[in-house]
């Protein structure tokens, strides 16, 4: 009797403990979803109180868009030029930060400096060091002969510019994820690579690091992705998608949509379809994570 | 040719081997890179001691000719509103932590140590939420915020975030790490279980604390997204949207322009610098930065 009342009581403070954060959640997550499907079903503007029903309309508008298209293939773009560089760039700093000595923790600080700053105050720095006319870039580029770039003016450059201010601002962080995955590595299983011959570093890196390394190389993968696609704070700072919608990405114009023209049941759709690339992101990283886990 | 290489005569010229040779080529690059990536950092507090005219100067030195470096700061700190900015960042940053701390481990703890109908739902949920970004839900937020008329206060600034279903997430797989003998034990002797929330259970995750404390710091200091749309007075503004008013000629001081941003992105990058492991461990926590 005695353990089931105290049993009662646990259950009570169970309910009582995890109410706040259930009543928190409902309005913050489970209620916005459902209201962002349903506005996505509206032509509701935030200027005026009517508004009806219109289906699926916004999703065909949505995908005849030439805008909605545009921004698209401006994702994709930038998500092509930025992805690899995440990737190897940061694989290859952390390999080689992991065999220094006496460097590796001020290395380690120096490159992850980036990650903590303010990104809205250093894209203004970039945007200085990137100036078109008297920018250290360009001065840089011309002491060596070659030619000044209009980085944020020229349609053709612009997605380019911010890639590489992304990639400064991701590689000290894909670098750590990195660092931990190599150090998880047992020691022996590069004496034993050795004795069967596997002396030259490639030969260690593609017999040892890289298959060991398969679930973080998966994680950050598929992280950096989440990141490529979440692109905003250089673009809303630098370009406001500029030059002729030439950086507009994603997140940029669902933001424009929805907050300066105020077409809420159209950015609804946008939002969710946005949703729908993050959880195709997490079921891939769900799916291999399970497989490669159990070395 | 393994054996020779072992005797003790090959040792001496072992230091001239390619493969030390390379090491320092390889130190070498690796403090290139590293110069790249620090290199803004000097040019921004080099150009926040500057006049205007000697910040685009063709012939850029890292050290001012001319030391502007206490106008501009003075200009930064006393002259424009940035101690307002700093502090509403603050008492933003402030805000959200504790209420999510608040809500997420007495929670965490029901998750991971008790009994209850809807546990299982619950969490699930909670894993589910992880996934959606603040801009998947920002409409109907601003929508509700704007027909309970609360835009531009600091509640709007926080409220999205005030519950961290990750925190719920990380600090219930850190409780459930802890023996369940103990908190029998405790039980026994008398313990509440909110005793045994204050007494043993936190003081053990004082290192998960610590890391979250961290990231969600970091990520509310350095958002411009959500108070890009629910900030609309300067007294309001935090010190990251700040930095979007220099794209409408806010300042054409350009020396006091990059005291601004160095003030603004300091706090967070001189904390880094003195708690340098729990920064790395906390920011790279989630694994989606930003």
């Amino acid at each position: 009797m005695a353990a089931s009342k105290l049993q009662r009581a646990q259950t009570r403070l169970a309910y009582l403990l995890v109410l706040p954060a259930t009543l928190l959640i409902l309005v913050i997550y489970i209620i916005p979803i459902l209201f962002v499907f349903l506005g996505s079903l509206t032509d509701y503007t935030l200027v005026s109180d009517y508004y009806e029903f219109v289906g699926f309309e916004n999703y065909q508008k949505m995908f005849g868009d030439k805008v909605f298209a545009n921004a698209l293939n401006n994702t994709f773009f930038y998500a092509v030029l930025f992805l690899p560089g995440a990737f190897i760039i940061s694989l290859i700093i952390a390999i080689a930060i992991q065999e220094q000595k006496q460097f590796r923790s001020i290395l380690e600080v120096l490159y992850f400096l980036p990650v903590t700053s303010t990104l809205a105050a250093m894209a203004l720095v970039w945007a200085a060091l990137m100036d078109s006319g008297q920018g250290v870039i360009n001065n840089t580029f011309q002491l060596f002969g070659l030619p000044r770039v209009n980085w944020f003016g020229n349609e053709d450059v612009v997605l380019y510019s911010l890639a590489i201010i992304s990639l400064w601002s991701i590689i000290g962080f894909n670098m750590v994820l990195f660092l931990a995955g190599l150090t998880s590595i047992p020691k022996n299983l590069y004496e034993a690579a050795a004795l069967d011959g596997a002396d030259h570093p490639l030969d260690k890196f593609f017999r040892v690091t890289w298959p060991m390394l398969g679930p973080t190389a998966m994680f950050v993968a598929v992280t950096s992705s989440i990141t490529a696609f979440k692109l905003f704070d250089t673009v809303a700072i630098l370009t406001q998608g500029g030059p002729d919608r030439a950086s507009e990405v994603f997140l940029y114009l669902a933001f424009l949509e929805g907050f300066e023209y105020f077409n809420m049941g159209y950015s609804a759709a946008l939002s969710l379809f946005f949703l729908g690339i993050i959880f195709l992101f997490a079921l891939v990283q769900a799916l291999f994570s399970d497989r490669n886990v159990h070395y | 040719m393994a054996d020779i290489s072992q005797t003790p005569t090959a040792l001496w010229f072992d230091r001239f081997k390619p493969k030390s040779l390379g090491r320092v080529i390889t130190s070498v690059l690796l403090f290139l890179g590293a110069w790249v990536m620090v290199f803004p950092f000097i040019w921004m507090i080099s150009s926040s001691m500057k006049p205007t005219d000697e910040v685009y100067d063709a012939d850029f030195s890292i050290i001012p000719k001319t030391f502007k470096g206490f106008e501009n700061y003075y200009g930064v700190i006393f002259e424009q509103p940035y101690l307002v900015f700093l502090m509403n960042s603050m008492i933003v940053c402030i805000g959200i932590l504790i209420i999510q701390l608040l809500t997420a481990i007495p929670a965490a703890y029901a998750l991971a140590k008790l009994k209850f109908r809807g546990s299982t739902i619950l969490f699930g949920t909670v894993i589910a939420a992880i996934t959606i970004p603040i801009n998947v839900t920002s409409i109907p937020l601003y929508i509700g915020l704007v027909r309970v008329g609360l835009l531009d206060t600091y509640f709007a600034m926080m409220f999205p975030f005030i519950v961290s279903v990750f925190a719920i997430f990380l600090f219930r797989q850190f409780f459930r790490g802890f023996p369940d003998s103990i908190i029998q034990a405790a039980r026994v002797d008398g313990f509440s279980e909110i005793e045994i929330i204050l007494r043993l259970i936190l003081p053990s995750a004082v290192p998960a604390i610590a890391a979250f404390s961290v990231f969600s710091f970091v990520a509310h200091w350095n958002d411009l997204y959500w108070p890009l749309i629910v900030v609309q007075s300067q007294d309001k503004m935090t010190a990251t949207l700040s930095m979007m008013q220099y794209q409408s000629a806010f300042d054409t001081d350009y020396g006091r322009t990059y005291a601004s941003a160095t003030v603004v992105t300091a706090p967070m990058v001189i904390a880094f610098l003195f708690a340098r492991r729990l920064f790395i461990r906390g920011i790279t926590m989630t694994g989606v930065k930003g």
